[in-house]
């Protein structure tokens, strides 16, 4: 009855406060996220340093700075050999862990399925200083591989550009697997065991179960995990700054990691850092379209 | 026969049981070999041993000596903590506004909410920079948590679950005579204990591990976080690696111990806006 005195009527108060709830959160949206991508393309527009930031001549100045810059082409070269390599190696794998532990006769699955998941406990410096050392000239891997006379002496291993990477691409792998598996995991337990009961006795192996069930069935899933694995690959960035420091001679730095050393380490200049940022969203963007097109289209 | 048959299945499972042991050992050993170097000198660490030491008191003291240790930790949990409860509360209360009262134009603002994911963190590190350093808000708490209390996954995780929530008790609520903000703190609340748990655990982990953005904004070494002191310990030209360890194993107590109480909710975090 009190409600009715101040003129609204109950549906009009419900409707005010479906939009006072979802308020909150959309400013904070929009005045972290949207309002400075906008601010970051009208910087990266911009060149000098503080107050005297102006527009470029030409307006595009930044932009085509970026094409004659090695360091940050080797950066965007680093960033797409982890995609290309890192990412199926983790899905794939990922997979064909949730398929093996949702096998109804597995025995201790709960404990295997936690070791596979143990790594996401650790923050990423955490686990980007574990491989650092891990593989140092002096660290454990090293020990070992002398213990078993497969080296005379240590190598180094952060020290060469090939070996490097290969030591990132084998922490990113260690980190995420057990990540994506929980997707694939949960995913598996919509699956009715029925389905596979019914291909196990018309003779199909595990191999074409896999390939003619699982894969199909987790289809919207296994797209998800690629536009994540994506999204997450291409703003490498802890890794690279913690694991190699970017090194040897800038031989393993992520597109991100560049970004950040041209605001903050080497002489400050927010205009290009924010060209090349802008670049970055455009690529993460275009990615994301095709994935979601080519998922759309094959049904 | 059935006894027979099963000793059969898991006769065959063997391989599975072989692949799926290496691949947990290699999951595991990293971990293991982190703590127990914690407890080692930094000599026996290179030497390669792997079993624990009695050095733990020693890379500690170290730690201590060189590192505003506790100081770190105070920082981490108290922004962690901040943003966890901040962002729940807007979160859920978005996720909730935009299922049960939808209509046309909250899904078209929740579209063009989603398509901020795809915004890179370096994207908007420098113009939130200058907005912060603008506004005084570097080196604060404020200044940690405003970019993290309000993300697209979580808005999305709670109006996933909040589907789930029969329309019929908020029906019944507002007959009994209580108004929208009532409903949702009196019945959605206490029955999505389940859901809040689950994106708790999301958020503190993320808002712990966090790195680019603390780097950016805490200038001053009294307001760094864990991830930053243990970065800091690489810095000299030699690594006392027992030292290193020991400050890696305290910026993952706690992320370990919630990962192993609440690993379900963990779980359930990570894929909970995807159902």
């Amino acid at each position: 009855m009190n409600s009715n005195k101040k003129g609204m009527t109950l549906v009009a108060k419900q409707k005010a406060a479906g939009w006072a709830f979802l308020t909150p959160a959309t400013l904070m949206i929009v005045v972290m996220s949207f309002y400075p991508m906008v601010r970051a393309f009208i910087i990266s527009l911009q060149t000098g340093a503080g107050a005297n930031m102006r527009f470029a001549e030409p307006i595009f100045s930044n932009y085509q700075r970026m094409m004659a810059d090695k360091v940050f082409i080797k950066s965007i070269g680093n960033t797409f050999l982890y995609l290309l390599i890192q990412v199926p190696i983790m899905l794939i794998l990922a997979i064909l862990l949730a398929q093996l532990l949702n096998n109804k006769d597995l025995k201790f699955k709960g404990l295997f399925r936690t070791c596979v998941f143990l790594p996401c406990a650790t923050s990423l410096v955490s686990y980007a200083l574990i491989f650092r050392s891990l593989f140092a000239q002096e660290g454990l891997i090293n020990s070992i591989l002398v213990k078993l006379h497969i080296l005379e002496s240590g190598y180094n291993f952060l020290g060469n550009a090939a070996s490097a990477k290969i030591v990132i691409i084998i922490a990113l792998v260690w980190r995420w697997t057990g990540y994506n598996m929980v997707f694939y995991l949960s995913g598996l337990q919509n699956i009715e065991y029925s389905v596979y009961e019914a291909a196990k006795i018309d003779g199909a192996n595990g191999w074409k179960t896999f390939w003619g069930i699982t894969v199909p069935l987790l289809k919207p899933t296994i797209i998800m995990t690629f536009i994540m694995s994506i999204n997450g690959t291409l703003q490498l960035f802890d890794e690279s700054v913690n694991l190699t420091k970017g090194g040897p001679a800038n031989a393993t730095i992520t597109m991100s990691h560049y970004v950040y050393n041209t605001c903050f380490i080497n002489v400050p200049n927010f205009g290009y850092a924010s060209a090349m940022a802008f670049l970055i969203f455009i690529m993460v963007a275009i990615l994301a379209f095709i994935n979601l097109k080519v998922g759309d289209t094959r049904d | 026969m059935t006894k027979k048959n099963s000793s059969m299945i898991q006769r065959r499972l063997i391989p599975t049981y072989i692949f799926l042991i290496i691949v947990s050992f290699i999951s595991v050993f990293p971990l293991y070999w982190m703590i127990s170097a914690a407890t080692n000198t930094s000599v026996d660490v290179s030497r390669g041993r792997i079993l624990p030491g009695g050095h733990f008191m020693e890379n500690f003291n170290n730690l201590t000596a060189q590192q505003p240790l506790w100081r770190a930790l105070g920082n981490s949990f108290l922004y962690a903590i901040v943003t966890t409860l901040v962002c729940l509360l807007i979160c859920s209360i978005a996720g909730y506004g935009f299922e049960v009262y939808h209509d046309k134009w909250k899904d078209k603002l929740f579209s063009i909410l989603l398509l901020a994911m795809m915004i890179p963190q370096v994207a908007t590190m420098v113009p939130l920079f200058q907005m912060f350093s603008k506004a005084r808000l570097l080196n604060c708490t404020l200044g940690f948590i405003l970019p993290m209390i309000s993300t697209p996954f979580m808005i999305m995780m709670f109006r996933q679950n909040a589907r789930a929530f029969p329309i019929d008790i908020i029906e019944a609520a507002r007959i009994d005579g209580l108004n929208e903000v009532q409903i949702f703190f009196r019945m959605f609340f206490p029955t999505m204990r389940s859901t809040y748990a689950a994106a708790a655990v999301i958020t503190f982990m993320n808002a712990w591990n966090s790195y680019l953005w603390p780097k950016v904004i805490m200038t001053d070494n009294n307001s760094l976080t864990m991830p930053m002191l243990i970065a800091n310990l690489i810095t000299g030209y030699v690594t006392d690696y027992g030292m290193l360890m020991c400050g890696v194993l305290f910026c993952s107590i706690p992320t370990m111990v919630v990962f192993f109480v609440l690993q379900k909710q963990f779980a359930e975090g990570i894929t909970g806006a995807v159902k």
